[in-house]
Formats: C-alpha cells, sequence, structure tokens
C-alpha cells in the first residue's frame, strides 16, 4: 500500500541526494582506508543497545524501530545524516553509514514484529486524541498510525516521551515536516493548542 | 589443508574436532558439537553468549560466572548521588538459560590452551572449540604507597558495581556536611574513561542538595580527561566550577598524582600535599582481569592483544578476548563498546566454526554521562576496520555541541536511561 510522497517531501528527498553526493565527494579525499561490506545484520546489530533488541525499545525516550516502514527509516535517518532532521546523537552516528547501508539497516527493522510499548495513559485525553486523529492524522497515518505501509513513523503503540520530542521538534520547526502535515499541524495547534498535542499522544501510546 | 578421511584422522577429528575448525575448514558432521565457553558473564561475555546462540543454535555454549547477579557500572555513579535504585541495574541470567545456554556459576581458574579446556575453582572442567574470555579488569593496588585490597571496606573503588557501590553510598550519607570527599582517578587506560569525572558531578549533585557545605575533590593522575570540556561547562553551570564556591575541584595530573595513602588517617599524598578525605574513593590503575594474566593471554602492557576482526588473542588460539580487557585499538573500553565487540567477536566465532568466510565487522560505541539534574552528555562513534587491520577506525561521532541546548541536556539524560533499558534487554534478555 505504497502511496505517493507529497511534491515537498520529493524536493526535500532531492536535496538530501544532491547534499550526501557533496559529502561523500569530500569524505573520499581524506577518508581513511577501511573495510566496508558488513552484512545487514552485522550493521543493524549496532542499533540495539539504543534501540532495543529487536528494534523493540525497553526506554520510553528512545522510540522502537522494529516494523516501520523501510522508505520512513531510511528517509529518516538520511535526514538526521544531512541535519535536516535535529537529534541529539543520531546525526552523528548515521554520518558514519553510507546512504546505501542505512537502507540496509532500515530494511532489517522493517522486517521485525512491532511491538506496543507498555504504558499508562489518560482515558478522557485518549478519547479526545483520537477525535483529533480521525480530524487532523488519519489521512496520511491509518489506522491510528499503525499501518508501516504509510510509509510515515509508527504512531501506535510508541512511547509517549519519545512521540512528546518529536513532536515538539516538528512543531519548533527543528524537524522538517511534509507540506500536508505542517498544515494541518498549524490548523491543529491553532484550535487545539498543546491540550491537542497531549491527547494525540495518550490515544497513540494507549494503541495496543 | 587436505583432509583424507582414513581411521587416523577420523579418530583425530573426534578427539581434537577444534583443530579443523581453527584452520577453516568446515566441520565434519562425526556427532561432534561445537562447543564454546565464555568466560565471565559481564556485559561483553554475556552478548557474546546470546549472540552465539542466536548466529548458530547448535553450537553449545557455556557461560561461566561466578556472580548470580550482575550489577552495570554504567549507571553506578547515580547510585551513589542518589538518584537511582541499585535494584534497577542489578540482572540475573535467567533470560541467557532460557535461550539455551548452560550457565554455570563458578569461578575461572584457568584455561589450557594446548588442551582447550577450562577449569574451575569448584573443580569442574569444561573444553571448547573456542573459548571467549570476557574478564573485565582486575585492580592494581600496587602503584600507591600503603594500599591494598584489604582496605577495600573502609575505601570501597566501586569500579565494579555492587555491594562497593552501596557501602561507598552509605559512607556519603553518613558523612557530616562540611566533609571532603577525595576521588583519587585514575591513570590511562582503565575503564569507564569518562566515569570518575561522571561520580564527581553525580557526588556534587547529592552535596549541592543535601550536604552544601560539603566538597568533591578530584586527583587526577592525568592532565587531562575524557569530554573535559563538556564537563567543565556543565561544573560552571550546575556546580560554581571555577569560583571561590565550587562544589569540585580538579587537580590536575600528573603532579596531583596519589602516591601514597595513610589509610588510618584516610590521607591520600602526591608530590606537593597530603590531603585529608572524609570519605574517600580511589579508582586503581587497571589490567585486564586476573584471569587473562593467568592464562597468559596479556602482554607486557597488561591487556590482551587480539586480531581485530575476531577478537582472537594473538598469542594463543582460539582464544577470543573482548571488552575491557582486550587491546581494541580505537574502541574505547565503555559498556557498549564491549556490547559491540561481543556481537563481531560471536559472527566470526560462528563463522569460523562452520567452515564459514569472517564477515566484514561494524562497531558503535555510545556513553552518556548524567552531570547533574537534567544535564546529560554524550559521546557516540561508528568505528570501521582498517584495511590492513591494524585498527579500528572512527568513522563518525563526536561529543554533545558545547552550544547544546538545555532541552538537548535534558533529553540526554532521557536517553541515558532508555540506553541502560535497552542495552540490558540486548544483554540479559
Amino acid at each position: 500500500m505504497k502511496k505517493i510522497l507529497p511534491t515537498g517531501l520529493m524536493l526535500i528527498g532531492l536535496a538530501f541526494s544532491i547534499s550526501t553526493t557533496a559529502f561523500a565527494a569530500d569524505e573520499k579525499k581524506k577518508a581513511p582506508e577501511v573495510i566496508n561490506g558488513a552484512s545487514s545484520k552485522m550493521l543493524a546489530d549496532t542499533c540495539t543497545g539504543c534501540h532495543g533488541f529487536d528494534g523493540v525499545s525497553k526506554g520510553p525516550a528512545t522510540p522502537s524501530i522494529a516494523g516501520m516502514s523501510a522508505e520512513y527509516l531510511t528517509e529518516i535517518m538520511i535526514a538526521y545524516k544531512s541535519g535536516d532532521a535535529a537529534s541529539t546523537i543520531m546525526g552523528r552516528i548515521t554520518k558514519g553509514y553510507s546512504d546505501d547501508e542505512l537502507k540496509q539497516v532500515a530494511e532489517v527493522y522493517a522486517k521485525k514484529k512491532y511491538v506496543s510499548a507498555d504504558q499508562k495513559t489518560d482515558a478522557a485525553a485518549v478519547k479526545k486524541g483520537k477525535k483529533l486523529h480521525g480530524k487532523y492524522c488519519e489521512k496520511c497515518h491509518s489506522e491510528g498510525g499503525s499501518e508501516a505501509g504509510d510509509d510515515s513513523g509508527l504512531l501506535a503503540g510508541q512511547w509517549a516521551p519519545y512521540l512528546r520530542s518529536a513532536l515538539a521538534d516538528f512543531n519548533d520547526g527543528t524537524r522538517e515536516m511534509p507540506k500536508k502535515m505542517k498544515k494541518k499541524m498549524k490548523k491543529l495547534m491553532k484550535k487545539e493548542g498543546d491540550d491537542g498535542i497531549k491527547a494525540l499522544i495518550n490515544y497513540y501510546s494507549s494503541i495496543k | 589443508m587436505s583432509f583424507k578421511i582414513n581411521r587416523r584422522t577420523f579418530i583425530q577429528t573426534l578427539s581434537a574436532a577444534a583443530a579443523v575448525g581453527a584452520v577453516g575448514t568446515p566441520y565434519l558432521a562425526f556427532g561432534a558439537t561445537k562447543k564454546v565457553v565464555v568466560v565471565g558473564g559481564g556485559t561483553g561475555g554475556a552478548t557474546a553468549a546470546k549472540y552465539l546462540r542466536l548466529a548458530d543454535s547448535s553450537i553449545e555454549v557455556t557461560l561461566i560466572e561466578p556472580n548470580k547477579d550482575y550489577y552495570t557500572c554504567y549507571l553506578s555513579n547515580e547510585v551513589l548521588g542518589g538518584d537511582r535504585d541499585i535494584d534497577s541495574i542489578k540482572f540475573g541470567y535467567e533470560g541467557l538459560k532460557k535461550r539455551g545456554i548452560k550457565v554455570v556459576h563458578d569461578y575461572v581458574t584457568g584455561i589450557d590452551a594446548k588442551a582447550k579446556k577450562v577449569t574451575t575453582k569448584g573443580g569442574e572442567s569444561f573444553k571448547y572449540d573456542r573459548c571467549i574470555v570476557a574478564p573485565g579488569v582486575q585492580m592494581r593496588y600496587d602503584t600507591i604507597e600503603g594500599y591494598d585490597e584489604s582496605m577495600i571496606e573502609k575505601i570501597p573503588h566501586a569500579w565494579k558495581a555492587g555491594p562497593q557501590t552501596i557501602a561507598l553510598r552509605k559512607q556519603l550519607e553518613d558523612m557530616k556536611d562540611g566533609g571532603t570527599f577525595v576521588l583519587v582517578s585514575p591513570p590511562n587506560p582503565f575503564r569507564c574513561p569518562p566515569g570518575p569525572y561522571e561520580r564527581a558531578s553525580q557526588i556534587a549533585g547529592y552535596f549541592k542538595e543535601h550536604k552544601k557545605k560539603s566538597k568533591v575533590i578530584i586527583l587526577d593522575s592525568k592532565p587531562k580527561f575524557s569530554k573535559q570540556g563538556l564537563f567543565v561547562q556543565g561544573w560552571e553551570k550546575l556546580y560554581g566550577y571555577g569560583t571561590d564556591n565550587s562544589i569540585i575541584e580538579w587537580r590536575p595530573g600528573p603532579d596531583a598524582a596519589v602516591t601514597k595513602l595513610d589509610a588510618g588517617k584516610l590521607t591520600v599524598t602526591n608530590e606537593f600535599d597530603d590531603v585529608k578525605a572524609d570519605v574517600l574513593n580511589i579508582i586503581p590503575a587497571q589490567h585486564a582481569g586476573k584471569i587473562a594474566v593467568t592464562a597468559g593471554l596479556t602482554d607486557d602492557s597488561g591487556w590482551c592483544p587480539i586480531a581485530l576482526d575476531t577478537f582472537e588473542s594473538t598469542i594463543h588460539k582460539n582464544i577470543h578476548i573482548i571488552g575491557d580487557a582486550s587491546i581494541a585499538k580505537g574502541m574505547p573500553k565503555s559498556g557498549y563498546a564491549a556490547n559491540s565487540e561481543a556481537k563481531v567477536c560471536a559472527a566470526a566465532v560462528s563463522a569460523l566454526l562452520n567452515g564459514k568466510e569472517i564477515g566484514s565487522p561494524s562497531y558503535v560505541n555510545t556513553c552518556y554521562s548524567i552531570i547533574g539534574k537534567d544535564y546529560g552528555i554524550s559521546v557516540a562513534s561508528v568505528h570501521k576496520l582498517a584495511k590492513d587491520k591494524s585498527k579500528i577506525i572512527k568513522v563518525s561521532g563526536g561529543l554533545t555541541p558545547k552550544d547544546a541546548s538545555a532541552e538537548a541536556h535534558k533529553r540526554e539524560v532521557g536517553y541515558a536511561n532508555s540506553w541502560l533499558k535497552n542495552i540490558t534487554d540486548d544483554i540479559f534478555g
């Protein structure tokens, strides 16, 4: 169930490929001679210390990456690498891998089973969040944001603290939003404010 | 290797099956099981045991570890600061047992590289085709005059977490306000390079809240230390570092290096001073864990030389050393590095036992330090092996930027705590 990416995102994608090519050329000049060609599994095994065994996070600040769409994971990692998406350490780490290696890693985790985080939520906020989701988010994050086929991040059952930081980054512009999301988010913030965000987080984190 | 099957080679194969594997010839299925003994159930050893079983469930893996519970060194400084319960860094071996790993609680006293046999204090012996040794570090009590192991209760190093961590916390709680905590920081190389400075930070945080007149003095053997710029920035922000009222004082080496101890008076001596402590924490100089020395796996430096793609000892064949004890040129002595090295090693051991080619390695390290409330810093790095295999090269990484926002420092505390949960699940789960 692949959907066509919005034009805005495609343009960003183009920008990524230009900047990474420039990076690769720059790197070639001074790069030390290293052995490449690690297997997908070997590469993917380096992620689990932070993102959890099999990509299922046991720590609330770090997202689970198991079962996400390979397209989404590749895209976000390349955005970390280029700096288009803000991060604390992901930018430093992704620069150590070629785009192709990042794609390999994404494909490993896309095949793993997604497991919802076990966490408490507020029933009233969940109810409100469900409504807001239907109104503002459902089009691209179908089925409560549980469909990897949407090629957008999985929201259902994701850790609340992680969702909170991700949404904060989108809202303060340190993480680029696709055009449609930007429009919807603007509307949501205007109408519902931070309570709307809180409700959405409660809703997504309540989904098992 | 030519390999003619006749009666003689058949018997040799049975009695010394691993020799075949050792030269990279595929195992012959004469009912011989592939046996791996892992010595040490810390971060490196436990990860290796688990990932070996994941790579090939037909390998018989025995993990030998004296303790029933493992306390992580990482995040144990938070226990000293009072923000974390010791039980939250305690892990058992049930998860590994469920994965079919034979866990033996015993103390390894010898590794016979020729006979490919591990012997224990309990009088047992275990044959192996390949042995993975992850002994961590051994404290050296001989570099400071007047200091020895018998003083550990009074002067705990707490550089292996557990009872000593609890003891040191208790001393800090019992200390009168206005007292001095003296931390003697070890010479390079040692386990967890930013650890002593995170410890000083955590204890300064405790003093700031609960014992406002108390001070932390670090007596260092070294003129500089890991993440120094970020630590100093954090200390300035949180603990008045650089002012007359600073909670933390760092006295750099080599001048401040402690050479003598008067245990009765809790006083340490360096080139210029006698420094009296109310609570004294000596983090001693270190070398590879005792069994590595006993088994002849160390060189003159006191650490274990290895091939960087397989972690196989360059001294004894079929023995691999991972984690803090190894000379993994380019990798720090950290928990995440040990976890990463264990995965590279497990993949190589599995390939070797199955007569397959060894794949290209990929290594990673991330290390968080929590300086105070909502104030975390990190260093991260991705590594690849040099073409000539002479070192493990950092291909990217770096520190928390100097101009990081308050929100970024706060998030790094969250990531540090989540990292503990995830890495320990990766190791023991």
